[in-house]
């Protein structure tokens, strides 16, 4: 990784000496203004959210802009002890999948819900790599709301991209791997004949959000890497970049870089879906889970699914073709206009922009180069708008400002690049001082961009902040992209590696949040509605405690009975009803996590007792004044013995006093 | 850390009470507060003067009709009650985390009773009887989303407490 920084550092070197500029030091990259520019006042708030991929921690994260201050982390993939998502029995399902429960993922890009080509504020989905699964975040609430598993798929990695109106998200895989149901016990080097690379189209409803795998194409074995759906003119089609058109199956840096081109991969997936409605594709057999969220339980539930249907390349002859694209295409981007398909090659030089309006005259026309495994290659001058001459080298990624400009990341050569999309010619190039990656500019890959800001997440690391051991802290950058010259403001640390982000206006979101839940509106099977309804009930040798939390205690908090080898479920609904006042729950010696209660909602937490003693138990979060008073006991006795399962609040003599209650056995 | 907002919120909203209050809409939206803060905001009593009235405290409750005594009501109310209020009040004398119910409606209006249950963050910060609670009791009265009905049925509950019929 050294090397290659050193390699990347070398090259920028290089290329501003070229280009005959002199170096830019960064002392000199960032201009009087930049800090009142990025200064978000005590009690101010930021401008944009922007939701940033978590990367390999498998969360996605909150930033505001343009402080860059970190505003939330939000688990999807993976298991987080802070509020006990995937620990606690209600958000478990949310991380089961056809190989079991999965309690991590590596997560890349983002999307938001989009109407008319525009962002609209509505849900955020997620994509994980690993185990190939898209989720739906709901930005009401800021919480994982379904996770949907993909068949015939591995390396999830050009999803989750979006239509113009959230019609459907779109899911490629990386890896072509063979079909679930044929035999995946075959051997590697027959790659060419037995593994398929499945795009997977996930139909969304409009009132819900609610995802259902509509059905999937067969595509030939290639690596799928990014997408974009077309909008406006182009709104009926999906564009894919595609590498590894060699179909290599080992050491792909020299084997898959072997051709001079590879594919953007055009699909219609208003055809395809029209395909499907009339009967065509054959039905894949096959497991997936379906996990959902349910608001009003304030539990999950996962469905295995059984069955897709699957498109094949004869099918859909007249609604998919290929488009070559110079080496290795990474990024694959769509203006805002619809009219403009840019392809980015990781090994290339150049930036070849495509037309739409010239795909459809070479399609119409038959303007072929000839097939690629049962798909017509339309020949690449006869799409082609223009090429990008000397951008900068390792073209990534592309956004849009709104005005006609794109920006393109180089990751080689580590800059920045703005070039006009008509006349093709560059306009103005900063510096990242690290490899960069991914872009983003609010809006910046829909019909309406924000075109204010524009930041650059890195690939890899570099020395920004004060050392943090062998690993380096992860970076974004802020560029104001407001004038004709972009305008470094700020860098910001971020959770590695920050894959793609999305960005909107913070009012979008703000005016819809959900502040805390009703408790009357609570159908949680073991909700607690008051402190009168609590109790603990014994079934076999489980133990179900119905508990509620309120500024400043538990009810019941002392609680004796239970016994070594019982599995006790506390179920603790707090009965706050004002916003921001969650309240923990915590028990010694359990091996799980804490749970994290927001107001009016239930959450349960299994614990296992292995040896008799006394257990305290507290509320985590400070709540008030006495929330450090906020602890109760539980004893527990050796198994068999009898000792009476009684709890109480509050049963002191000497106090104020309550009656110790019997525990119920069923 | 929610207590600290509050705190900070409080000094600020007495602060901008003894300069006049007139631009309280400027003031930090802490999470816990921004609601009640807009409902004080829009209550007839704190409009474009700082006094306080407290027979009538902060809020939107205004002339309370108790002429007579619903019990269908009072029955709403204990039902709200035992969900949001009962884990901390009693219906006696006795204090558990706030004071106990016994007598509240021959101790205060019915307007400043609603008033307060619905609107209570802001209340404590400038009523002199419930500055002298939070000395005893150390924990603020949680805003528990009461509906206006929902109020006017506890306050029939608490009548009914207290003796109505």
């Amino acid at each position: 990784m050294k090397s290659l920084k050193l390699l990347g550092l070398s090259t920028v070197v290089a290329i501003t000496a070229l280009t005959g500029c002199k170096p830019k030091g960064t002392e000199t990259a960032v201009s009087g203004d930049a800090a009142q520019k990025v200064y978000v006042a005590p009690g101010k708030y930021d401008e944009f959210y922007n939701f940033v991929s978590g990367g390999f921690n498998g969360q996605v994260n909150v930033y505001g802009l343009p402080s860059g201050r970190l505003l939330k982390v939000l688990p999807v993939f993976s298991v987080n002890p802070e509020n006990g998502y995937g620990y606690s029995e209600e958000t478990k399902p949310m991380l089961e999948t056809s190989h079991g429960f999965i309690p991590w993922d590596d997560q890349h890009h983002l999307s938001l819900s989009q109407t008319n080509a525009e962002v609209d504020g509505r849900w955020l989905f997620a994509n994980a790599n690993n185990t190939p699964r898209v989720a739906r975040i709901d930005l009401k609430t800021f919480k994982t709301v379904e996770i949907l598993e993909l068949p015939n798929s591995a390396g999830n990695h050009s999803s989750p991209f979006l239509t113009e109106n959230t019609e459907y998200v779109v899911a490629g895989t990386r890896f072509a791997v063979p079909m679930d149901d044929e035999n995946g016990d075959v051997p590697i080097d027959s790659f060419k004949e037995n593994f398929k690379g499945v795009l997977s189209f996930i139909g969304i409803d409009q009132q819900t959000g609610g995802m259902d795998l509509s059905f999937q194409i067969e595509a030939p074995g290639i690596n799928f890497d990014l997408s974009h759906a077309g909008k406006k003119k182009s709104g009926d089609w999906f564009f894919f970049s595609c590498y590894n058109s060699e179909k290599a199956n080992t050491l792909l840096e020299v084997n898959a870089s072997q051709n001079d081109k590879d594919f953007i991969m055009a699909v219609n997936w208003k055809k395809a879906a029209e395909l499907v409605k009339a009967g065509k594709g054959r039905k894949v057999v096959t497991e997936y889970a379906h996990n959902t969220w349910d608001e009003s339980t304030h539990s999950a539930t996962s469905t295995m699914k059984k069955e897709v249907v699957v498109l094949s390349v004869e099918d859909m002859k007249e609604a998919m073709f290929m488009i070559p694209c110079p080496k290795s295409p990474h990024g694959c981007d769509v203006d805002p206009t619809g009219e403009y398909i840019i392809g980015s090659g990781k090994l290339a030089a150049l930036i070849p922009v495509f037309s739409f309006d010239k795909m459809i005259k070479a399609i119409a026309d038959k303007n072929f180069a000839g097939e690629y495994d049962g798909v017509q290659v339309i020949k690449y001058e006869a799409a082609l708008h223009g090429e990008v001459q000397k951008p900068g080298l390792g073209p990534l990624h592309t956004e849009f400002d709104g005005q006609g400009n794109a920006y393109t990341s180089m990751f080689v050569s580590s800059e920045v690049v703005k070039w006009n999309i008509k006349d093709l010619k560059v306009l103005d190039r900063q510096p990242t001082f690290y490899s960069v990656g991914h872009l983003m500019i609010p809006g910046g890959d829909s019909g309406k961009p924000f075109g204010k800001y524009l930041v650059a997440y890195n690939k890899i690391t570099k020395d920004r902040y004060l050392p943090t051991g062998p690993e380096l802290a992860q970076s974004a950058q802020l560029y104001d992209i407001s004038g004709d010259k972009m305008k470094l403001l700020l860098d910001f640390p971020t959770f590695g590696e920050p894959h793609y982000a999305q960005a909107l206006p913070g009012e979008m979101i703000s005016k819809n949040q959900v502040k805390f839940f009703k408790i009357a509106d609570n159908k949680h099977p073991y909700a607690t509605k008051g402190e009168a309804e609590s109790k603990v009930v014994r079934e076999g040798n489980k133990v179900h405690v119905y508990m509620t939390s309120i500024r400043s205690h538990f009810a019941p908090d002392n609680i004796e009975g239970i016994r070594v080898g019982d599995e006790v479920y506390f179920h603790v609904t707090n009965l706050e009803q004002d916003w921001d006042v969650p309240h923990g729950f915590a028990i010694k010696g359990n091996q799980n996590a804490e749970l994290l209660i927001m107001p009016g909602e239930t959450c349960t937490l299994k614990w296992v007792p292995k040896k008799p003693g006394m257990y305290p138990m507290y509320c985590t979060d400070f709540c008030s004044a006495l929330h450090q008073e906020m602890q109760g006991y539980v004893r527990v006795s050796p198994a068999g013995s009898n000792t009476p399962l009684i709890y109480s609040l509050n049963n002191k003599k000497d106090n104020a006093q309550s009656p110790v209650k019997e525990g119920e056995t069923k | 850390m929610n207590t600290l907002k509050t705190l900070a919120f409080s000094m600020l909203t007495l602060a901008l009470f003894s300069c006049g209050g007139d631009k309280k809409t400027d003031s930090i939206p802490t999470a816990s507060t921004t609601e009640t803060t807009t409902t004080a905001t829009e209550a007839p009593a704190a409009s474009g003067t700082n006094e306080y009235d407290p027979k009538r405290g902060l809020g939107p409750h205004e002339n309370v009709d108790v002429s007579k005594f619903d019990p269908a009501m009072a029955a709403a109310g204990k039902k709200i009650a035992e969900v949001k209020c009962t884990s901390c009040h009693k219906p006696t004398e006795e204090k558990l985390v706030g004071p106990g119910w016994k007598g509240v409606t021959q101790r205060q209006t019915p307007e400043w009773i609603m008033n307060f249950i619905s609107n209570p963050d802001p209340m404590i910060d400038v009523d002199p009887e419930l500055q002298k609670q939070l000395e005893l009791c150390l924990v603020r009265m949680p805003n528990q989303g009461l509906a206006d009905n929902e109020a006017r049925e506890i306050l029939e509950y608490m009548r009914e407490i207290d003796g109505a019929k």
